[in-house]
């Protein structure tokens, strides 16, 4: 069952059918799967990776570090949540290390993102302090490396 | 004092055994091949993947390190150490790493080592047939001669002992097999083995075993021939990186067998090939140490890939056996009722899809095709649509 999503993870757009072959089972058993997984929240979304660069697209990018005082009871949980709501917030961890939160941030420019920590998080009241990095150059995203170098091409015949 | 001059015929520099030899059938394709455009291709003999990041790695470094000399005929010790046990981890078999493994500059090699070292003028080497390319040419070069026994698809193309027997002469020598099977995918069922492991000892035969499809094989434990009861003395095992690590580039493979095999073979090693390259052994090395967990990535990858080429073959109407091991399939091309060289080549002018006809693999490879799965979802998809469309018009 594990291989169904393994495929999944690497080509979203695998059809049940080609993927009831690959894994030897029938087509309607894989329906089932991928619908409960669907409806559970196994498979959280479909997504497509995109080299926004290509497209000439200047977003800017930065992960910030994020310090900060949890709470009695709920630990880092309500401020992290305070945080990730924030439409500018690609990501949000919890990490072990020099800071609590690592927060990847995604925006139009660098005013953006520059607003959001001086203007939402750096005021927050449990936030300690804020490290911000711009992202400079994207190699590898998703498991996938972006900007391959030209493929080494196999003879098209071998023994 | 008379002088006769001869006129020279043009290939008369090229000795008799020479010409005797006709060149790969996949050769001739080849040639074809590059005349077309915008060809998929199922038609490699080798992964789609390349080498894994952290064995490229360790054989940049051993550069940087300036290992670049030769090493021992046998190959580096540490080598042939981590072979030692790998062999005893795979398949519980004791081989000393200083007396019975030989590096070899890849399986090819090692073919070509164990028959010059063991066949005198006309001993014959009994082979399934279809087979592997290289294994009639490589018997005929070291003086032998090739008994092919036939293999068919009624019997997922295994050979089979009781074909095997009634062909045993005074000179046959030894019993080369390769299994799992380039150009079949077959593998052979450890019942059948046994039955050849007893006539290797009724005759006192040797094995030779190309075993370098070993790790690539689906929902079954590969046998390795050599740790069959009593075989251990009398088989000469080839294996090599190219096929589970995606290393066919850096040609490094092995040879194990008895202290007095190894010796007679690295007899010929070393005064023809030396040593195989420092850096392929270094990489082979890391391979051996942490190599699993890509290797296992990678026979995942094709096992997907293999059921779906062999669902879409036989929807298409080309009937094939499920392979169980290496990257190929071998359908059947009966119903277009076409030779295999025909199909393979219209099929290349017309759909642009490159196969290789069976009958570059043997008289009993007539009638089939090999198609390579180690190629992409995609490829295979679209080149299955397009034989598809190709069977349907030539449908006898």
């Amino acid at each position: 069952m594990e291989q169904i999503f393994e495929i999944l993870e690497q080509n979203a757009r695998a059809t049940p059918e080609q993927i009831a072959t690959m894994v030897g089972m029938p087509v309607s058993e894989v329906e089932k799967i991928i619908k409960q997984a669907e409806e559970d929240k196994t498979i959280i979304k479909y997504k497509t990776t995109i080299d926004w660069a290509k497209l000439g697209k200047g977003e800017v990018w930065a992960l910030i570090e994020v310090k900060v005082t949890p709470q009695r009871d709920v630990g880092f949980d309500i401020i992290a949540e305070r945080i990730y709501q924030f439409p500018q917030v690609y990501s949000a961890y919890l990490v072990s290390g020099a800071y609590d939160l690592a927060v990847l941030v995604r925006a139009k420019n660098m005013q953006e993102i520059s607003s959001f920590v001086t203007e939402k998080l750096a005021p927050l009241e449990q936030v300690q302090s804020t490290v911000t990095h711009f992202l400079l150059k994207r190699y590898k995203e998703n498991g996938e490396i972006l900007q391959l170098p030209k493929e080494v091409g196999r003879l098209p015949i071998t023994p | 004092m008379s002088h006769s001059i001869q006129v020279k015929a043009l290939n008369s520099f090229i000795s008799q055994k020479v010409n005797n030899i006709s060149p790969s059938g996949i050769r001739k394709f080849f040639d074809l091949l590059s005349s077309v455009e915008g060809v998929i291709s199922l038609g490699i003999g080798e992964p789609d993947f390349i080498t894994p990041w952290h064995i490229r790695e360790a054989a940049i470094y051993s550069m940087e390190k300036g290992y670049t000399m030769y090493t021992s005929n046998y190959g580096l010790l540490q080598l042939r150490q981590e072979l030692a046990k790998y062999l005893k981890l795979h398949y519980e078999l004791n081989y000393h790493p200083e007396h019975e493994i030989l590096i070899t500059v890849g399986t090819s090699e090692g073919l070509d080592l164990a028959l010059r070292a063991i066949l005198n003028p006309d001993d014959e080497v009994i082979i399934p047939d279809p087979c592997y390319v290289a294994y009639v040419p490589d018997i005929i070069l070291a003086g032998g001669v090739p008994i092919s026994i036939p293999t068919c698809k009624e019997n997922d193309f295994v050979i089979s002992a009781s074909d095997i027997e009634p062909r045993i002469t005074k000179q046959t020598r030894a019993i080369l097999i390769g299994y799992p099977s380039n150009p079949t995918g077959a593998v052979m069922p450890h019942e059948e083995l046994l039955k050849i492991a007893k006539l290797a000892q009724k005759y006192n035969l040797l094995v030779i075993s190309d075993e370098i499809y070993a790790r690539l094989v689906y929902g079954i434990e590969h046998t390795c021939f050599a740790s069959l009861p009593g075989m251990k003395e009398q088989t000469i095992l080839l294996g090599g990186f190219s096929k589970a690590y995606a290393m066919t580039g850096w040609r490094i493979g092995y040879v194990v067998a008895n202290q007095e095999l190894i010796e007679a073979m690295t007899k010929i090693h070393q005064y023809t090939m030396l040593c195989a390259p420092i850096t392929a052994q270094m990489a082979a090395i890391e391979a051996l140490k942490n190599g699993e967990r890509e290797i296992e990535r990678m026979r995942k990858e094709y096992d997907g890939r293999r059921r779906l080429m062999v669902k879409r073959l036989n929807d298409i109407g080309l009937s094939c056996f499920e392979p169980k091991g290496a990257f190929y399939t071998f359908p059947s091309i009966e119903i277009t009722g076409m030779s295999s060289e025909e199909f393979a080549e219209k099929l290349l002018l017309e759909e642009k899809v490159a196969v290789v006809p069976g009958s570059a693999f043997g008289q009993y490879g007539e009638g089939f095709l090999r198609c390579c799965y180690a190629t992409s979802l995609a490829n295979i998809e679209e080149a299955l649509a397009k034989m598809g469309r190709f069977v349907k018009k030539y449908k006898k």
